[in-house]
């Protein structure tokens, strides 16, 4: 044994070839029967599989290494070479296997053994190298050790003449090492450091790549010594970048361009001691034509210039600059120019964070003025050319630091007040289109300035000193004609609104006055809406302003009554007036963030719908649903809920059901009487109502939740009104329209609460039951199914529900199965809903029921119904079984559902008779439109068939259907194999549609059409002939937006397979 | 953009783009027909596509074309566009008007009469480029020239194509 691992046997001598045979010899008597015979089989038998079986038994103890490597014995000293790699493949794999209970001798002696076996044969390295490998997972390695192993390493093997598979060993090996004996590697010095640049320098494979460059990141942030080798570390790591790497086809390694820019970017920007090698590299490699590499510069500038300091990029400063400058001025590309904004910004804050010396200028200072001297004139030139990637240059400057943002601002903010200023006195006719250029720009730096570093003071602002000119700007501008005038200056209000104590008192009233009098005067919707989100966001901080000033104005406005019009001419005006006041309304909601506002605005809201229902002042149902839509969007805005929670339980939710039920009742009695019904009852507006108490209850404390939910539930089954405000109700609860308010109440009410207890809620269901498969009117019946489904979604899975499941579907098929029955569609109604609630929540029964759906497809009168209603069972619906009112939602039910039922579906459609096939193809479109892009990708081999049966269905909603989601697939690249073989049946339809009577049908077509025109050149070449004659025919189509398709399928079709495509 | 070419006019003025047109309540009546009108014309010769030969900008932003300048009659099945190149001394007119005229030939319906031309007293050459587009047997010769078609598909293709 000892013999065989002296040194110096590298060509095996005679009598080590005895020795070590006698001594396998002797342990074969003893013990390890089959162990000579399994190393036979293995170095001379070539049967791999014996290493299993070696490893197995060292594993399980029957024999140790020592015995192994002595059994070994005659095969790692023959004479062939092909025997001993064979015998040290055996150990290193065994080792491999049982690395971890290795002793530290043991350990040692291997080590020393392998370290000798470098120096042997060519054919026995790699092998040699895997026990190393192996080895190194071991922890019991004594001192020493290690630093052995490294020099005869570096000293024995030329790492880049090997295979890939040893010089990935090597590397691995290298990092092992690095984990467990860091301390030993650092005692080597430069040395280690030089032995890996030896071993990587020429490395060309991407896998190993990333390994060097991890052993390079280790080196820097672990703080080796880097000696006198950190420009030859550089060198070996930087000629790589940039990284130009494209991944071979069907790369089953998965190493992207990606992976490896950020690897090399770690060593790059690891030490500043590369500053001065790699900032010249950068500056360089700017230069190049290729989009890749600027873009890979830019971001490692930005990357590294957040590690160095001011010494190590003092030096190149001008270049860099302008580099920069050069790249943001003239590129086309967004990710370019945002690439180098970012590293502007990083190189500032790097400065911004240097410590000023007594001696020298601010670095910072410095570098900025060069930034302001080459931008600033770009910004008051009259043509206006280069303003924003100057602009853009600017803020992305000032962005980087307070400090920064004082200096920029300083600079820049009055030169641009005055630039603005003498074009509205100039007031020529392009000067508008400028001063919004100028008043953009502006408005990028207030919201950079505010945005980047919010301070508590207000004096601390960058904005601070320009807030008289500012004002004085933005109000000139708020008067002036211009939306897009307008529009921005609105948005620097808010900027300027947001920070506290900017605006003096004085300002914000004149500010709120400019904001009042835009919401009440101003038609167009975009200014509108910009008007209101600044409005929004001031009143956050200045809510005695908003409440002295605006929101008295908009109450008068709301209840001034708008003059009759006495004829034709006037309607026009109380339109206009309808119009205000529908934005009085919404401007209401838009500034209600903050409880005593909202206190405010919503009892103004609540007197709207109030004196509508008492007829005292003339609302229409769109004055209500806009109130409404308020209320709702309070609701669904405000920061603090604890507070305004209560509030709306308290007064706005009784108070709206209060109404309600008013109303319900009032035309209830006077039913067939008198013709004056509350517009509180029509549908829009109780449909508009619902989600008022649904958001507010959705965001309630489960405490209060649960109140306001007893509190409903005993007042639909008991007609309990003792929380109704004026409580002089008489308890009638049976009145038809009382129950429909109720029952959506209830919907929305039960809903949200998931942990919320429903009191009595068997009899609670029940009656839901009764009321949905009886009630005649449809709103009613589906309210009432939608209710119940809400309920039975959150249910928990027990003997209750099981036993209201079997009564409800029992009931079901009693009703669906009378073909006579009137009630068929309330049934079928219920059905679809108890099914919606039972999928999402993978319950066992929803198959059953699923099923049940697929057997009405084939019913001649429910059929159409069936068929939409899957689009019902996929989609999200807005106002039940979301996860928005905490239903019991489970990721995915769509595709399970999908994958549990596309086969009965084909099943069904085959079977089917000829005129029911219909329905199966439009259930299957509405499946699969709301299947995620993926699956539907996935999906389509077996699907398309159908789909293309189903473009030639002559029920244009399925043509439609299906049409839009053919579409993604046709643009996502590369078009699925599937698709190619059949793409002349596709074509050869899409082409049949193109003159379909319906012009939502034409235009998915024509839009398929254009999709199809960027697939292959050699898939699509062969019909463009007969698609661009085809495609003639609609660009004389009497729809414009019909044309406005074929013309820009058209033109694609006419590029294909022509030069300068 | 590090070209060596100079170009003829490195900074044009650039003019803001009208929004994009308001889908109104008649388009989408399926019963209604809608004419053909300038507006669209203008549209099809600047929202979708052509580009100036040598800016990555549209000709609407060059003030090439304008919607002043684009007239239609779609009951009479005429078409007249009048382009405005950016410098007197353009020599790209030819080719922009080309490339206006092709784009139409692709895009109307076979029944238009179309008449492209420079703006009168925009161009040095004006008599000469307005000869060459009106005469259609030179049109024609011109896109069987392959190097010709590919400055003019390249002028066609549209921006989003372009840029991806």
């Amino acid at each position: 044994m000892i013999s065989l691992i002296s040194r110096g046997d590298v060509n095996v001598p005679e009598h080590a070839q005895c020795s070590p045979g006698a001594g396998a010899r002797t342990m074969a008597t003893d013990g390890a029967g089959p162990l000579p015979g399994l190393v036979e089989e293995f170095v001379t038998g070539q049967q791999d599989d014996r290493v299993g079986v070696a490893a197995a038994g060292v594993n399980a103890g029957q024999f140790t290494i020592l015995q192994l490597v002595e059994a070994l014995g005659p095969s790692l000293t023959s004479t062939q070479s092909q025997n001993r790699a064979r015998g040290v493949q055996l150990l290193s794999q065994v080792l491999n296997e049982c690395s971890s209970n290795l002793s530290e001798k043991e350990v040692e002696v291997l080590v020393a053994f392998y370290e000798n076996r470098l120096k042997d044969d060519y054919l026995v390295t790699p092998h040699v190298l895997q026990g190393v490998k192996a080895l190194t997972k071991s922890p019991a390695w004594s001192s020493g050790l290690a630093v052995s192993v490294l020099k005869s390493l570096f000293q024995d093997v030329h790492v880049q003449s090997l295979m890939l598979l040893e010089r990935s060993c090597i590397y691995t090996i290298l990092i092992n090492l690095m984990e467990s004996k860091e301390k030993e590697l650092k005692g080597l010095g430069a040395d280690f450091v030089f032995g890996f640049i030896q071993a990587m320098d020429g490395e060309r494979d991407p896998r190993n790549l990333l390994l060097a460059f991890q052993i390079a990141c280790n080196i820097l942030q672990r703080g080796y010594e880097l000696g006198s080798f950190t420009e030859e570390l550089f060198e070996v790591t930087s000629c790589y970048f940039p990284i130009d790497f494209s991944p071979p086809p069907n790369d089953p390694h998965g190493i992207t361009q990606q992976e490896l820019i950020l690897a090399l970017r770690a060593v790059l920007t690891g030490t500043t001691r590369f500053a001065e090698f790699l900032l010249p590299l950068i500056i360089e490699k700017l230069d190049s034509d290729i989009q890749s590499a600027k873009l890979d510069s830019l971001q490692t500038l930005a990357a590294c210039a957040s590690v160095y300091g001011y010494r190590e990029l003092k030096e190149f400063l001008p270049g860099l600059w302008s580099s920069l400058r050069r790249e943001v001025f003239q590129t086309a590309s967004e990710k370019i120019e945002s690439a180098g904004l970012s590293a502007l910004s990083a190189i500032t804050s790097c400065l911004s964070r240097s410590v000023l010396s007594s001696d020298s200028d601010d670095a910072l200072h410095v570098f900025l003025d060069l930034v302001i001297q080459d931008c600033r004139h770009h910004l008051c030139e009259p043509d206006l050319k280069l303003v924003w990637p100057s602009a853009k240059l600017l803020q992305a400057a000032s962005s980087a630091s307070h400090r920064a943002g004082h200096i920029v601002a300083a600079a820049i903010i009055p030169q641009l007040i005055e630039q603005y200023n003498n074009q509205t006195q100039a007031s020529t006719s392009p000067s508008c289109a400028q001063r919004r250029t100028l008043l953009d720009v502006l408005q990028g730096f207030v919201q950079a300035a505010n945005g980047g570093f919010p301070t508590d003071a207000a004096e601390d602002s960058v904005l601070c000193g320009f807030c008289e000119p500012l004002c004085e700007v933005i109000f000139s501008a708020l008067s002036e004609t211009s939306t897009g005038l307008q529009i921005t200056a609105s948005r620097i209000l808010s900027a300027l609104g947001r920070q506290p104590g900017l605006l003096t008192a004085c300002h914000l009233e004149i500010a709120v006055d400019h904001l009042t009098r835009l919401i009440l005067e101003e038609e167009d919707s975009q200014v509108c809406s910009a008007v209101l989100e600044c409005a929004g966001s001031m009143a956050c901080s200045h809510i005695d302003v908003f409440s002295s000033r605006m929101i008295p104005r908009l109450k008068s406005e709301i209840f001034s009554e708008p003059m009759v019009p006495e004829d034709g001419q006037e309607a026009a005006r109380t339109q206009s007036q309808q119009a205000v006041r529908q934005r009085c309304i919404m401007a209401l909601a838009a500034v209600s963030c903050q409880h005593s506002l909202v206190q405010e605005t919503s009892s103004i809201l609540l007197q709207v719908l109030a004196s509508s229902h008492t007829g005292t002042s003339s609302f229409l149902p769109d004055d209500i649903i806009a109130a409404c839509l308020s209320l709702q969007r309070i609701a669904e805005q405000v920061q603090d809920m604890e507070e305004t929670g209560r509030f709306f339980h308290d007064v706005i939710i009784p108070r709206l059901l209060g109404l309600a039920v008013q109303a319900g009742l009032q035309c209830e009695g006077e039913y067939g009487s008198t013709p004056t019904k509350s517009p509180l009852m029509e549908e829009a507006v109780l449909l508009a109502i619902v989600p008022v108490m649904s958001t507010a209850c959705a965001r309630l404390q489960s405490q209060m939740a649960a109140l306001t939910a007893s509190r409903v539930v005993s007042f639909f089954l008991d007609g309990d009104t003792a929380f109704l405000p004026g409580n002089s109700l008489p308890s009638q609860p049976q009145l038809l329209q009382v129950s429909l308010v109720t029952s959506i109440m209830h919907t929305h009410t039960a809903v949200p609460g998931l942990r919320v207890e429903i009191p009595q809620v068997d009899r609670l269901l029940s009656e839901l039951e009764e009321l949905s498969c009886t009630s005649t009117h449809p709103f009613t019946y589906t309210s009432a199914a939608k209710c119940f489904a809400g309920l039975i979604n959150k249910r928990s899975e027990g003997e209750a529900l099981d036993l209201v499941l079997l009564k409800v579907m029992k009931r079901i098929n009693v009703e669906l199965s009378c073909t006579s029955s009137l009630l068929r569609r309330q049934a079928f109604t219920l059905l679809l809903w108890v099914t919606k609630a039972l999928l999402v929540r993978y319950h066992p029964l929803a198959s059953t029921l699923t099923d049940k759906m697929f057997s009405l497809l084939a019913d001649t009168e429910l059929s159409p119904l069936a068929a939409d209603g899957f689009s019902l069972l996929m989609s999200h619906s807005t106002d039940v079984l979301n996860r928005a009112c905490h239903a019991d939602v489970r990721i995915m039910y769509r595709q399970r559902f999908f994958t549990e039922n596309s086969s009965k579906l084909v099943e069904g459609f085959n079977l089917a008779e000829k005129d029911m096939k219909s329905g199966y193809l439009k259930a299957l479109s509405h499946i699969v439109n709301n299947l995620p892009r993926q699956v539907q990708l996935t999906e389509l081999p077996a699907l398309l068939p159908l789909l293309l049966e189903a473009l030639s269905c002559p029920d244009q909603a399925v043509q439609l259907s299906t049409l839009s989601c053919l579409h993604p697939v046709l643009l996502d690249p590369p078009p699925p194999p599937a698709l190619t073989l059949q793409l002349d049946e596709l074509i050869f339809r899409l082409l049949g549609l193109t003159t379909s009577p319906a012009m939502k049908v034409r235009i998915a077509t024509l839009r398929c059409l254009h999709a199809l025109s960027h697939f292959p050149d050699h898939m699509v070449l062969p019909f463009r002939a007969r698609v661009l004659r085809a495609l003639a025919t609609p660009l004389d189509d009497h729809k414009r937006l019909v044309r406005r398709e074929a013309v820009m399928a058209r033109g694609e079709w006419f590029l294909l397979g022509s030069p300068g495509q | 953009m590090s070209g060596t070419t100079r170009l003829e006019n490195a900074n044009p003025l650039i003019f803001e783009r009208s929004g994009e047109r308001v889908v109104t309540a008649e388009e989408e009546d399926e019963s209604l027909a809608d004419p053909i009108d300038d507006r669209e014309i203008f549209d099809i010769l600047t929202a979708a596509s052509i580009n100036d030969p040598e800016h990555p900008l549209s000709l609407e932003e060059l003030n090439v074309v304008e919607q002043v300048r684009v007239r239609v009659d779609d009951s009479e099945s005429t078409v007249s566009v009048e382009f405005t190149p950016t410098i007197p001394h353009c020599s790209m007119a030819t080719l922009i008007g080309l490339s206006i005229k092709v784009k139409l030939l692709r895009s109307l319906p076979h029944r238009f009469k179309i008449d492209v031309h420079i703006t009168p007293g925009s161009h040095a050459s004006e008599d000469a480029v307005n000869k060459q587009l009106a005469d259609k047997e030179r049109v024609a010769a011109a896109l069987e020239n392959t190097q010709l078609l590919e400055v003019v598909n390249q002028c066609l293709s549209s921006r989003t194509a372009g840029l991806a």
